[in-house]
């Protein structure tokens, strides 16, 4: 059996006085990519914000139960929350480069960590972007400025500035979502290569790239998780009736 | 009247406008270019003023316009950077910060004449700074520093949180989120604001009539001991500044060039406030264009 990297146990999530969560239990191995699937506003990217603690930024937001990395509950009071978003890197939906370089995005988070090596910094840049199946094309242009590249290309760049602080895992929101087909399938391509080494958890509306690419998938309705297991027995053949429909197109 | 034509209508009125608008400044600038470039010469810039007898130059109050610009700047920077990323990052959304943002409001519509008897009562008096440069930098941060503040607040809140969000989630610490992330994004916004207060500083009278005060005692620009009386950095010392110079002289003048000192000094206070706002423009966009490529 695979080594459980994140699990969840009874996780419960309160915006004020609405339950957006209501007891969510998931686990994710160590270098399998999981999708998280489900109709709009059933609480997949507050799920996912919860694994690093992004919604720690959200006022009024209560969260119960226990979530651990490797065995430690990342919601403990002596939790250094840096140092989990360092561990639990994040590529969000819409492309955020800081509009700086290309290079200056890639190596923010090692310079900041106090590298200054020029050469070791240079080597990030390209190992990073090299994964991120974007250095060819921006080989020759790595001091312009981030925001000059294409919608694709920038998330290729955010990616790579998440691959170079080396987290262990990955949080993806929907990040082909405000893509095109051929940027997708090249990021979708990437994170294929990348899952060697990386705990991918991905959230994505599109039901060809959960089957795609992902070992596992965890379908959420209505702030719970009506089914969670191998993407192919699911795709196949889910347990549930409301799996069934949704894979089908029936509802949401 | 169909919508192409009303469009056509609305276009020709808007340009009428802003044509008006653009000759009026054009006429004013070209008027007090021309009345005063005339009498600009380097001798008129350096030389002490004169009271009863034609000839006078600037120096001095050119001299002390920069000096007193510097030090209010000096005072009012740190405070409007402190003030402003307070608002914009930290403050949560209570009443005391409604409280302090309306002051702020306030204070930045507060007629300049207002704050220079603030600054006579509280300084000058109350303080026993007297008339000098001390009290005239404090009367300026007050004038300034409100709209600084907000200037650096807006500038910060221009920043998207995607932004922040994407530092945080590489690891940053709120701080560090806001110092290297936020920071650099808004400077240029930040320094253009800057630029453009100083500006305004530079020509502010009304503010220092009775704080930093009327007249401008003779200096020895060989001495640069804050604390000898005669020094030009002797900060207790009066000082009228170029802009006081010129109502002054307009006001209550009886040398025999006053016109045409007035028309000088005025026409080098403009040339300063516009080359301090073509150096707003200037700096900020290259810093941008640094800050967002090549750094
Ligand atoms: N900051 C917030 N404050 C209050 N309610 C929120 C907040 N963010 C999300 N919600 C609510 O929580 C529920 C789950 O939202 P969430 O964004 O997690 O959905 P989602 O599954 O990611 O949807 P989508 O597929 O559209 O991105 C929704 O009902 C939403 O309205
Ligand atoms: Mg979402």
């Amino acid at each position: 059996m695979k080594k459980q990297v994140i699990t969840s146990r009874d996780v419960h999530l309160f915006y004020g006085d609405f339950e957006a969560l209501t007891g969510i239990d998931l686990a994710f191995n160590e270098h399998e990519i999981t999708a998280m699937i489900g109709p709009s506003g059933c609480g997949k990217s507050t799920y996912l914000r919860i694994l690093n603690r992004m919604n720690d930024l959200i006022p009024n937001v209560k969260i119960t139960g226990d979530i651990e990395l490797e065995g430690k509950n990342i919601y403990a009071p002596d939790t250094d929350v840096v140092q989990l978003r360092k561990q639990v890197g994040m590529v969000f939906q819409q492309p955020n480069p800081f509009p700086f370089s290309i290079y200056d995005n890639v190596v923010y988070g090692l310079r900041l960590a106090g590298i200054k090596d020029r050469a070791q910094l240079d080597e990030a840049a390209e190992t990073s972007l090299k994964a991120a199946a974007i250095w060819d094309e921006v080989k020759d242009k790595l001091h312009e400025s981030a925001l000059s590249l294409s919608g694709g290309q920038q998330q290729r760049v955010c990616i790579a500035r998440v691959l170079a602080v080396r987290p262990e895992v990955i949080l993806m929101d929907e990040p082909t979502s405000a893509l095109d087909p051929i940027s997708s399938t090249q990021i979708e391509n990437m994170l294929l290569e990348l899952r060697s080494q990386y705990t991918i958890i991905l959230v994505t509306h599109n039901m060809h790239q959960a089957s795609r690419i992902s070992d596992k998938t965890a379908f959420f309705l209505q702030g719970r998780v009506v089914e969670f297991d191998d993407t192919k027995k699911m795709f196949l053949n889910p347990k549930e009736k409301e799996t069934e429909d949704y894979l089908n197109g029936r509802f949401g | 009247m169909d919508a192409k034509q009303k469009d056509k209508l609305a276009t020709g009125i808007l340009y009428a406008i802003a044509g008006i608008i653009v000759l009026l400044l054009a006429s004013l600038l070209g008027y007090i270019l021309i009345q005063g470039l005339p009498h600009v010469s380097w001798h008129f810039l350096t030389s002490p003023a004169k009271a009863f007898e034609a000839g006078g130059g600037i120096g001095i109050q050119l001299f002390n316009s920069v000096y007193l610009l510097v030090l209010s700047m000096l005072i009012s920077v740190p405070i409007a950077l402190g003030a402003g990323i307070y608002l914009a990052e930290y403050a949560k959304a209570n009443w005391i910060t409604d409280v302090v943002r309306t002051a702020i409001e306030i204070l930045s519509s507060l007629p300049s004449v207002v704050v220079g008897l603030f600054g006579f009562l509280v300084f000058v008096l109350q303080f026993n700074f007297g008339f000098s440069i001390l009290s005239g930098a404090l009367a300026l941060t007050m004038f300034n520093l409100p709209l600084l503040t907000r200037n650096v607040e807006d500038s910060l809140r221009q920043v998207s949180f995607a932004q922040r969000e994407a530092g945080l989630a590489l690891g940053l610490s709120r701080w560090e989120t806001v110092i290297h992330v936020v920071i650099p994004e808004s400077l240029p916004g930040i320094i253009t604001g800057m630029i453009l207060g100083a500006g305004r500083v530079f020509g502010e009278a009304a503010a220092l009539i009775y704080t930093a005060g009327q007249s401008a005692p003779a200096l020895n620009f060989s001495d640069w001991n804050p604390f000898d009386i005669a020094s030009p950095l002797n900060p207790i010392r009066p000082a009228e500044t170029l802009a006081v110079h010129i109502w002054k002289i307009n006001s209550e003048g009886i040398q025999p060039d006053a016109a045409a000192v007035s028309a000088g000094a005025s026409a080098v206070l403009i040339l300063a406030v516009l080359l301090f706002n073509i150096l707003a423009r200037f700096l900020g966009n290259r810093l941008y264009r640094k800050m967002t490529a090549e750094s």
